[in-house]
């Protein structure tokens, strides 16, 4: 009992990480129907400018935090308008090979920038205190609880943001149908821009929760949660935001159940197996409106 | 495009220049009578560090030599040609160290590369000693299983490391349980997993998980938990540093206690900044060579090195220093530069005084001779125990 429970609150942790990443794949796709393949690269973009805030300039963990959202927002919305505005009215697929291009194009400007080898966040901007339940045999970390409350806090803010404000009011009317949107006065351009943002800032918070996390970042980060977090993304339903989240902690908790009673070796093929399955039984995932659209 | 010009033109200027104080170099040499000892070294590319740590330790012990008064009443003399860390570049280089009048080669620090380089020795006669070429077939002909007349080595081989890691567990640890999680990706690690399973059960210990990775996982916490509901005393991880720190990191996050263990792929000052030195208190893992030894042999070397190269030498410089010295020593016992009877003198070495360890020769030109458990104090290597095979 008490292995499971430790092996449900590791999915938890690492959850979290897939749910941030995939509630910036949802809100682009929700938008402009484009899959951004650059997603987890954004990703790794955040968690270098966390660290550098961290190493260089000695901020603490929220500074970097907020920092490496608000320069990888600008960096977000700085993709869409060189790389996918010149392409908002070709077909959809020269788009998505353009995500492809942006995605490597990140990856190994970084390695010749910084070298492909890894570097760890400090270990001192987090309390590495743990606590122990059950005969010390389940333990929390300070981590677990950081990373599980950040990704809540910001999904929040987020879905308030989508419902409540005049700007979700706009973004949800560009995802319906953009033209009617502009017809009614909505800048749609500018809608999109401000997906990317805050898009980005998503993934950059979860790039610097990976680097606390796991203190250890390097160039090619993104690939791997980047993938996990499509597929938890389609498995929510592509383009909703409790969607989003709801696939990421499902992923992170069956990949630690599979880690934990069958073999970590199987763990990917079980998540891309899942991807498969969803696409083939349910395409427009567990909260996904059928729109007849499929990804 | 501009650029791209004027790039490429500082990069030939500076190109000429090199060659040109290359050339100087060695026509003012070749005029004196000496032993020549040719170096093939990944000095560029892809392992460029390890070439060039080796390099240094070499060229140490060949300058040592020569304070000492040379071998036969000569000076030595390095000839040092860059591989680019390339297995066709390395036979090359190997084909023109051969036309220099050299007594044997040192190089290359790469398993790969000195494959590579096989062919030429043989053709040349030419004996040639890698100073940290682990894999089996650089020594021994997988296809035929027998020995290469030519190629010799001063490293231990990866199987060993599992073996010495079962023995340190069972006598040093004392302990009868054991899990091993290994890098499935890699053959080095399934390799010392291998060993280490297999001597631990001959020893009357039982490996009661044993879990695989892949490289670039970062999530290690599920299979940890899994393996710490399993009860083992010491947990064998014979992957790289990155991995490892992670494991170790996550480990003990999960409370887990119990020593972990590993191989030489855990040598890299990275690992105490990834794991953090609290986590690896009451770890071990086996090397070729650890400059914090108190040998008095391994003290000189470290003081001469850091003197010279003004930076603490690791299992690369010490093992480059080996085979140069081993080398030079050789061809004294031959009492000849003649190829061929400095070929016989390494195959005969027993009793070598390394300053990573003593070598005597196996018949597979494979050295017989111990490894260094390192422990962590506060994130500081320190010396843990020899264990000898």
């Amino acid at each position: 009992m008490s292995e499971f429970t430790q092996q449900v609150i590791n999915g938890l942790a690492l959850g979290s990480i897939y749910a941030l990443i995939a509630l910036g794949y949802t809100m682009v796709y929700g938008i402009i129907k484009l899959i951004n393949f650059a997603h987890g690269d954004v990703m790794m973009v955040g968690a270098y400018v966390g660290y550098f805030s961290i190493t260089l300039f000695g901020t603490n963990l929220v500074v970097a935090l907020i920092f490496s959202m608000v320069v990888t927002a600008i960096l977000g919305v700085a993709i869409d308008y060189l790389a996918y505005k010149p392409l908002r009215k070709s077909s959809r697929i020269a788009a998505l090979i353009t995500a492809i291009g942006v995605s490597l194009f990140l990856e190994y400007v970084f390695v010749w920038l910084f070298t492909p080898s890894s570097r760890s966040y400090t270990q001192n901007v987090i309390s590495q205190k743990a606590y122990h339940f059950m005969a010390n045999q389940v333990t929390i970390t300070g981590k677990d609880i950081l990373i599980l409350s950040v990704t809540v806090i910001l999904m929040l803010l987020l879905q308030y943001t989508v419902k409540k404000t005049r700007v979700g009011k706009a973004m949800r009317a560009v995802s319906l149908d953009q033209e009617a949107a502009l017809l009614m006065g909505i800048n749609v351009n500018r809608i999109i821009s401000f997906t990317f943002a805050v898009g980005s800032a998503l993934a950059a918070a979860a790039g610097v929760l990976i680097g606390v996390y796991y203190n250890s970042i390097d160039p090619l980060m993104g690939i791997m949660p980047g993938l996990k977090a499509f597929v938890a993304a389609v498995l929510g339903g592509i383009g909703s935001i409790p969607g989003a989240v709801a696939g990421g902690y499902i992923l992170g908790i069956l990949e630690s159940l599979v880690s934990g009673y069958g073999s970590s070796l199987y763990r990917d093929a079980v998540a891309f197996g899942v991807l498969i399955l969803i696409l083939l039984i349910k395409p427009t995932g567990i909260f996904g409106q059928d729109t007849g659209e499929k990804v | 495009m501009l650029k791209c010009r004027k790039l490429t033109a500082i990069l030939i200027g500076i190109l000429l220049v090199v060659t040109m104080v290359g050339c100087g170099k060695t026509s003012t040499n070749t005029a004196k009578d000496t032993v020549k000892i040719g170096l093939n070294l990944e000095l560029s590319g892809a392992v460029a560090e390890y070439g060039q740590k080796g390099q240094n330790g070499a060229n140490l012990a060949i300058e040592d030599m020569n304070k000492k008064g040379g071998v036969l009443g000569k000076q030595v003399e390095a000839i040092a040609l860059d591989n680019k860390s390339d297995n066709a570049e390395s036979a090359s280089v190997a084909a023109s160290l051969a036309q220099k009048g050299i007594v044997g080669i040192v190089g290359c620090m790469t398993s790969g590369r000195t494959e590579a380089a096989i062919p030429v020795g043989l053709q040349y006669k030419l004996p040639m000693i890698s100073p940290t070429g682990t894999a089996s077939e650089v020594t021994v002909d997988k296809a035929t299983n027998a020995v290469r007349p030519y190629v010799f080595r001063v490293c231990f081989l990866d199987p060993f490391q599992g073996q010495v890691m079962a023995k340190f567990a069972t006598d040093e640890l004392k302990v009868k349980k054991a899990a091993v999680l290994f890098d499935s990706s890699n053959d080095y690690s399934k390799g010392l997993a291998q060993a280490f399973e297999t001597n631990f059960t001959a020893a009357g210990g039982t490996i009661v998980d044993k879990e695989a990775y892949i490289e670039k996982d970062k999530d290690f916490k599920a299979t940890l938990t899994k393996i710490k509901a399993a009860n083992p005393e010491v947990i064998f991880v014979p992957g790289y540093y990155n991995e490892v720190g992670l494991i170790v990191k996550q480990g003990r996050e999960l409370g887990i206690t119990v020593p972990f263990t590993g191989g030489d792929g855990w040598g890299s000052p990275q690992l105490v900044q990834i794991a953090g030195a609290e986590a690896l208190a009451n770890t071990f893992f086996c090397n070729h060579f650890s400059a914090s030894s108190t040998d008095p042999k391994v003290q000189a070397f470290v003081q001469a090195y850091k003197a010279k190269y003004n930076s603490e030498p690791d299992g690369f410089a010490a093992l480059g220093y080996d085979a140069a010295a081993l080398m030079m020593d050789a061809v004294q016992r031959a009492g000849s530069t003649d190829p061929a009877k400095v070929t016989e003198a390494l195959a005969a070495t027993s009793g070598f005084q390394g300053v990573a360890g003593t070598i005597t020769m196996d018949k597979n030109h494979n050295p017989v001779k111990a490894a260094v458990i390192i422990g962590f104090d506060n994130g500081k290597e320190i010396v843990k125990a020899t264990i000898k095979p």
